[in-house]
């Protein structure tokens, strides 16, 4: 099987890029979701327009208490430390754990997130950090958080004439308590349950659960979780609609085992 | 739909392709190429047989359209005569029964190289992690395993980068 023909664009500067998007040109970074999609021809593309040669598409830049990471920075680069301190910890320990290296060669934190596929590692970990995602549009740079930026499966809150420029991630406190846990039969397959806990000093903590058919359940007061993880476990996952019961059961000790790492 | 023009450095030597957008890098290395030790297998980025080394890092050739390649240097499994770690891999790889139908070998081999380089001390597993995006169908990974393992015990292999 060979992807259905689409024409190959290059564009070298982010106008030039915007234009093709709001075209209707498919963004294309590492295409380790896209070119499987391709492949199998789930995705049709007329045109895919390459982001992977545009200025600062990957790297890094630490203003004040925010990481700004370029969209196109791949999880490779993530796993070997390029976020610093103890956010960059944190992120190395997910980046390790997507797919396989080969791909985190190639694949991007960018791009996993705008293709938002709902088992995706970055879909989850990062509305629990409390990132925030960067748009470029015609008129300039848009702020979304990362807990509102997918909306569905492989649906974002990104406009069509928009692209994922950056992801900027807070710089926390070397006390972050942090606690992620994914269900996996085998190292590297998509997740079927992801859950994970972020409790700072002096803030409410923070959960996240997904890998639901959705986008992912927030819960931006997880007090109750950190009280008595087993019942507020199933609670939640007792509210999840339309999830068959072992996705339900598995989803519930991917939000007790977070907690559980997170204290270990 | 119109060809594009694709430079490449496959194993040292500059290539000058024409493809159609949808082909994906293994199509070009083993049709156009003749390099066919790089192998087709899932198409879908898991199984491992088409790994290659796009600029100097492990990657799926499967999945790496034409046009995403266009600049980039490749090395294939034919590319590594004179390469001291896999030299020291293969010889592994057939004393530890490592193979029998050999369509994961140049996969695993590359992956097992990128392995004892960035990982030098690695164990079992971390090895049976880093593996995981290898898929074998017939020695069932016990003497992979036991010789990526040899190999790092060896020697330290990161010192010797090239």
């Amino acid at each position: 099987m060979k992807p259905a023909r689409f024409a190959y664009a290059r564009p070298n500067s982010w106008s030039d890029a915007l234009k093709l998007v709001a075209a209707g040109a498919r963004p294309g970074a590492g295409t380790q979701s896209l070119g499987p999609l391709l492949n199998l021809r789930l995705a049709q593309p007329d045109t895919i327009a390459d982001l992977r040669h545009l200025p600062g598409y990957a790297g890094l830049a630490i203003a004040g208490d925010v990481i700004r990471i370029g969209a196109g920075t791949t999880h490779a680069a993530i796993e070997d430390g390029a976020v610093p301190g103890r956010v960059g910890e944190i992120m190395a320990n997910v980046a390790r754990g997507i797919a396989y290296r080969p791909v985190r060669n190639r694949g991007t934190i960018g791009g996993s997130l705008a293709h938002a596929d709902p088992a995706a590692d970055w879909v989850a970990v990062l509305p629990a950090l409390g990132a925030t995602a960067v748009a470029l549009g015609p008129t300039g740079e848009r702020r979304i958080s990362a807990a509102h930026f997918v909306t569905g499966i492989f649906e974002t809150a990104l406009a069509a004439d928009e692209l994922l420029r950056f992801i900027e991630v807070p710089v926390l406190p070397a006390g972050a308590h942090w606690g992620h846990w994914k269900f996996c039969r085998k190292i590297g397959e998509f997740s079927k349950a992801t859950a994970c806990v972020l409790a700072l000093p002096g803030q409410p903590p923070r959960a996240v659960l997904a890998a639901l058919d959705g986008p992912p359940l927030v819960i931006e007061d997880a007090s109750a979780l950190m009280r008595d993880a087993a019942a507020e476990a199933r609670r939640i996952a007792d509210r999840l609609p339309d999830l068959a019961p072992w996705r339900r059961a598995i989803a519930e000790a991917a939000l007790r085992r977070a907690v559980e790492r997170m204290r270990a | 739909m119109s060809k594009i023009a694709i430079s490449l450095a496959v194993n040292g030597e500059p290539r000058q392709l024409l493809a159609e957008p949808r082909e994906q890098l293994v199509d070009l290395l083993r049709r156009d190429l003749m390099l066919t030790g790089t192998h087709v297998g899932c198409e879908q980025g898991v199984c491992g047989a088409c790994t290659v080394e796009i600029d100097g890092a492990p990657a799926r050739s499967c999945i790496a359209h034409a046009g995403s390649c266009d600049g980039a240097s490749v090395r294939t499994i034919e590319g590594f005569d004179g390469d001291a770690v896999m030299a020291a891999l293969r010889e592994a790889f057939t004393r530890e029964h490592a193979l029998q139908c050999g369509y994961c070998t140049p996969g695993m081999l590359i992956a097992a190289r990128d392995i004892v380089r960035r990982l030098p001390d690695a164990g079992e597993a971390r090895v049976r992690e880093e593996l995981a995006g290898n898929l074998c169908r017939c020695t069932g990974y016990r003497g992979i395993v036991r010789a990526v393992l040899s190999v790092l015990a060896s020697s330290k292999w990161a010192a010797t980068a090239e």
